[in-house]
């Protein structure tokens, strides 16, 4: 197969395929950015040990202690007492510690505290008054609930994104939450009864 | 976790003077494999280098070619719900098999793509190379490699995306110190070079413990992935999971093909989750050429595909997994498909 395409195209530099600009406009930027490189490169800081962080937590600006490699959900439970995320995998492969970031669905164990300055949290606290749970408690959509806080979470930024969500893509959007107990069925359920408009519709 | 030093450049060259500083140093894209791998402590960094600052590396540009350039550091759901994607489902359907929307949201190109591998010795703390492959051959390896391992390293390469980025021609833009053989770059190019490279050769099969899987030399890393125009030929991806959940498939194919007047005219095929990299196969696409693409055709591809694999002592199912994988790739692609997920 030919593979002479992977050589850059003539006049093809970085700021020439960032920009889609001609080869000639692309050196100029090629000079100011290369310039801009050598000043901030010295100026960059490396952190280390203890950090006062500020996090927009549930719409509240609040300071925590951590350092570098102190995860969102430790500084969430451990130090601002919201313990609705859980600790289950470690490895973002269970989805119990969802919370939302700028309105994305995370998983807060494998967020570094660090990166979430000047960020909007959210987590299963600010949802107290939302369909979400309502519609949990209605369907009984919990056994053991040790795994509901990150299912709630994760179905309040799912339905977010798709307020008429069919079940199939319910099931599929959900899919990053596990419940070990396996009372997905409820789960389900309840997701689709706020899409047709909540507990109290 | 060990204790590590952090910091967040908002340049690419600030980027690279950091990890020209001593110690050893990981990048931090998405989080969603290193802070897992870094709470096991089976990785052990001195220095973390978030790339997640830094606009250059968050964008996807059409360039003047009809090539797509994406910043490592864009997320899978930007990428998944791009216009620019859509002629290339081969990709999103890769990253809809993820299949976890935190994974989606959270996990960026550059840390698909760069995932550390799949074993679970590895991930046990015993090694890439697992005691030079010998804790494979005598444990368990059914979720291990069947072709590419004859040496020591049994594991599976884990990025689901590669196959399709490698049947779709993707360049791989990669920075680093000069003394990697890049092209200078800019003013000081003494100090920065690129270089751009067809991305499965990114991967290799590591020989020796303390080798990666990949070939980035210290001080490097990847910006970006460069799609060619290839909106004349048809992708797909096809993934043989345990179930729907978010798990790693037991075994994929990507297969891009240009097909004219009902005929294959050339095409790629690549095997995921079968090997230490992503797995090209040639002997598939060969059987496909000049031929219509329907059932008996997309099988015998598929037979060509396995036809050199050596399994280990548990995984000879995977063997027919991969057979299927790629026969039913190819049947997507051309709009073919037979069901399964």
């Amino acid at each position: 197969m030919d593979r002479t395409h992977h050589r850059p195209p003539s006049g093809f530099s970085r700021r020439d395929f960032l920009r889609g600009s001609g080869a000639v406009a692309a050196a100029g930027a090629i000079v100011s950015q290369t310039q801009a490189i050598a000043q901030e490169a010295k100026g960059t800081r490396i952190l280390s040990g203890e950090q006062t962080l500020a996090l927009s937590v549930n719409g509240k600006d609040v300071k925590v202690k951590a350092e570098p490699r102190t995860t969102l959900l430790e500084v969430l439970r451990y130090q601002l007492d919201l313990t609705g995320a859980k600790p289950v995998s470690g490895d973002a492969s269970s989805g119990a510690s969802t919370v939302m970031i700028d309105g994305k669905p995370v998983s807060a164990s494998v967020e570094l505290a660090v990166r979430c300055v000047g960020k909007k949290i959210e987590t299963v606290e600010s949802l107290a008054k939302d369909a979400v749970p309502a519609a949990f408690v209605a369907c009984d959509a919990q056994q053991c609930g040790f795994c509901t806080p990150g299912f709630v979470v994760a179905t309040r930024a799912f339905l977010n994104k798709n307020p008429k969500a069919t079940e199939e893509e319910v099931r599929k959007g959900l899919n990053g939450n596990i419940c070990r107990c396996g009372t997905y069925a409820n789960v389900i359920h309840a997701a689709l009864m706020v899409v047709k408009g909540g507990a109290n519709g | 976790m060990k204790s590590f030093a952090y910091a967040s450049p908002t340049t690419e060259g600030e980027a690279l003077s950091l990890l020209a500083e001593p110690g050893e140093i990981e990048i931090l894209a998405g989080g969603t494999d290193l802070v897992g791998l870094m709470k096991k402590m089976i990785i052990t960094p001195d220095l973390v280098v978030n790339i997640l600052d830094i606009p250059s590396l968050k964008t996807i540009e059409q360039l003047d070619n009809g090539a797509i350039a994406i910043g490592a550091a864009v997320t899978l759901d930007e990428v998944l719900a791009h216009p620019y994607l859509d002629p290339y489902p081969a990709i999103g359907q890769a990253i809809e098999g993820i299949s976890s929307m935190q994974l989606q949201c959270q996990g960026t190109i550059g840390g698909e793509v760069l995932q550390r591998p799949q074993c679970w010795y590895f991930r046990g703390g015993r090694g890439l190379l697992a005691a030079g492959g010998s804790a494979v051959e005598d444990g368990d390896s059914r979720y291990h490699a069947i072709f590419g391992n004859d040496g020591a390293a049994k594991f599976v390469s884990a990025s689901r995306i590669a196959p399709a980025l490698i049947a779709l021609n993707a360049t791989a833009r990669v920075i680093g110190p000069v003394a990697t053989g890049g092209s200078p770059v800019g003013l000081n190019g003494e100090d920065a070079s690129e270089r751009f490279f067809p991305i499965e050769q990114l991967f290799r099969i590591p020989r020796h413990e303390g080798e990666r899987e990949s070939v980035l030399a210290r001080g490097e890393f990847l910006t970006h992935i460069i799609l060619p125009d290839r909106r004349n030929f048809a992708s797909a991806t096809y993934e043989v999971r345990q179930g729907a959940g978010p798990d790693f498939p037991l075994a994929a194919a990507a297969a891009s093909l240009r097909i004219e007047g009902g005929i294959v005219r050339e095409g790629e095929i690549v095997l995921g989750q079968v090997a230490p990299t992503p797995w090209i196969s040639r002997a598939a696409v060969a059987a496909l050429i000049g031929q219509p693409v329907n059932e008996q055709t997309a099988e015998a591809a598929g037979l060509a595909a396995v036809t050199a694999a050596r399994p280990l002592s548990h995984n000879a199912y995977k063997v027919q997994l991969a057979k299927t994988a790629v026969k039913r790739a190819i049947l997507r692609a051309a709009g073919q498909e037979t069901g399964g997920f």
